[in-house]
């Protein structure tokens, strides 16, 4: 295990869930949501491209980003299960947008500190997108819990189904503590009452319940994954593996 | 690493400063502050660069227009990208906010900690006509560092552009 591999895992949470929210580009339910997706989808990949390019450098065999991006498998992939849920309606999109981003912007405050430069200096962008990601999607979340009788049973359903899968993303993998005792990353166990304070000042306003987990599902950072992840991976390097050596 | 501020250096710093930002092209790299410096490096002007954000589609334009820039000066050029300290809405000039004014997009509220509130509202004055009678219609708008508003004194939709 080493450094690069968590910044793989790392990087891996940002374009899987920045190629979720490209597939809502012409799919939203209004204009502005239409812009709102697609330029959060851009500000996850533009944070996953720098850390692929500085994983492949750390690890030191001559891997580029889009080698990382395009040429793994699914089992290759050490994403976190949240990030690969599939969009289903807008309240499970934006209820994930907000899950991921409460968790990110005290990660990236706390890497604000960290021992590798590049590491901070993606801090010092990601952290303030984070938190508009933060306020979008958290407006959403409270405008549709505290919405329509069925936005609101929407909303409750996006919370049962995606809440089994906020324990994995306060777990460090065996790279992840690596990096944390080097001080190049946050532990993560220790932002767990920022993501609950954040989520729980939202909740209160949206009306919803957080409902204890009874067990949380796990497996990302192992290359275990939803079938889903397959079918993503699958789109998004088609072009890709289709002409091997192709550059922009 | 030699830094000099002199004589064909100071020629590339112009020759990069003049380009105009892509997707605002009312203000050039060096308005917005995305031009950090341009250094002579054994005769190779070698100019850093910054992104505004993470996914900012436009970096590659940007350096690749800096890059045509300093060669059509006459010199051999080379970018470098700069990620740390990160580029803040702080670091655009007063004059280029003067520019985006009169372009019509609001520039950004000064202080870049407004964003720290989980909801906190800014008041954005009207690029046209000063009023801070406005609303914010999309946090995001036709770029990634642009929301659009609504002036509710004289009906115009303009851009903001965003603080961070």
């Amino acid at each position: 295990m080493a450094v690069w591999e968590a910044l793989l895992e790392l990087a891996d949470d940002h374009l899987v869930l920045g190629h979720r929210m490209s597939e809502w580009c012409g799919h939203a339910p209004m204009l502005e949501e239409d812009l709102a997706m697609p330029n959060m989808g851009l500000d996850l990949i533009g944070t996953a491209r720098t850390l692929y390019d500085h994983a492949g450098k750390l690890e030191g065999k001559g891997r580029s980003e889009d080698d990382l991006a395009y040429l793994r498998d699914e089992r290759e992939y050490r994403n976190c299960l949240l990030v690969e849920r599939p969009n289903e309606d807008f309240a499970h999109t934006m209820l994930r947008q907000f899950y991921f981003a409460a968790f990110m912007r005290p990660y990236w405050l706390a890497a604000l500190n960290s021992a590798d430069e590049t590491v901070r200096g993606v801090a010092g962008k990601a952290e303030k997108e984070m938190a508009y990601h933060i306020r979008h999607a958290g407006e959403w979340v409270i405008r549709l819990g505290d919405g329509t009788e069925e936005s609101a049973a929407r909303m409750r359903d996006a919370v049962e189904a995606l809440h089994i899968y906020v324990d994995e993303l306060f777990d460090s993998s065996d790279a992840a503590r690596e990096a944390e005792a080097a001080g190049i990353l946050p532990v993560r166990a220790d932002l767990r009452p920022a993501w609950d304070r954040t989520v729980a000042e939202v909740f209160a306003e949206a009306l919803l319940e957080q409902p204890k987990a009874a067990y949380a599902q796990r497996g990302g950072r192992q290359g275990l994954h939803n079938e889903t992840l397959g079918h993503l991976l699958a789109e998004m390097q088609v072009v890709h593996r289709a002409h091997p050596g192709a550059r922009w | 690493m030699t830094v000099c501020w002199q004589g064909s250096a100071e020629a590339a710093w112009e020759a990069a400063a003049a380009v105009p930002d892509p997707e605002v092209p009312c203000v050039t790299v060096a308005d917005l502050g995305i031009l950090r410096w341009v250094r002579l490096e054994d005769g190779v002007a070698v100019a850093g660069v910054t992104p505004t954000y993470s996914g900012c589609p436009a970096v590659l334009a940007i350096e690749l227009a800096i890059e045509a820039a300093l060669r059509d000066a006459g010199f051999e050029a080379r970018i470098e990208r700069v990620l740390t300290p990160p580029w803040t809405t702080d670091w655009i000039t007063e004059e280029g906010r003067e520019k985006l004014r009169e372009y019509g997009i609001a520039p950004p509220v000064k202080s870049s900690g407004s964003i720290r509130s989980l909801f906190g509202e800014v008041t954005v004055a009207c690029p046209k006509c000063g009023s801070t009678d406005t609303e914010k219609l999309s946090e995001f708008g036709s770029t990634a560092c642009k929301a659009h508003y609504r002036c509710r004194a004289c009906a115009e939709p303009f851009d903001y552009f965003k603080c961070i």
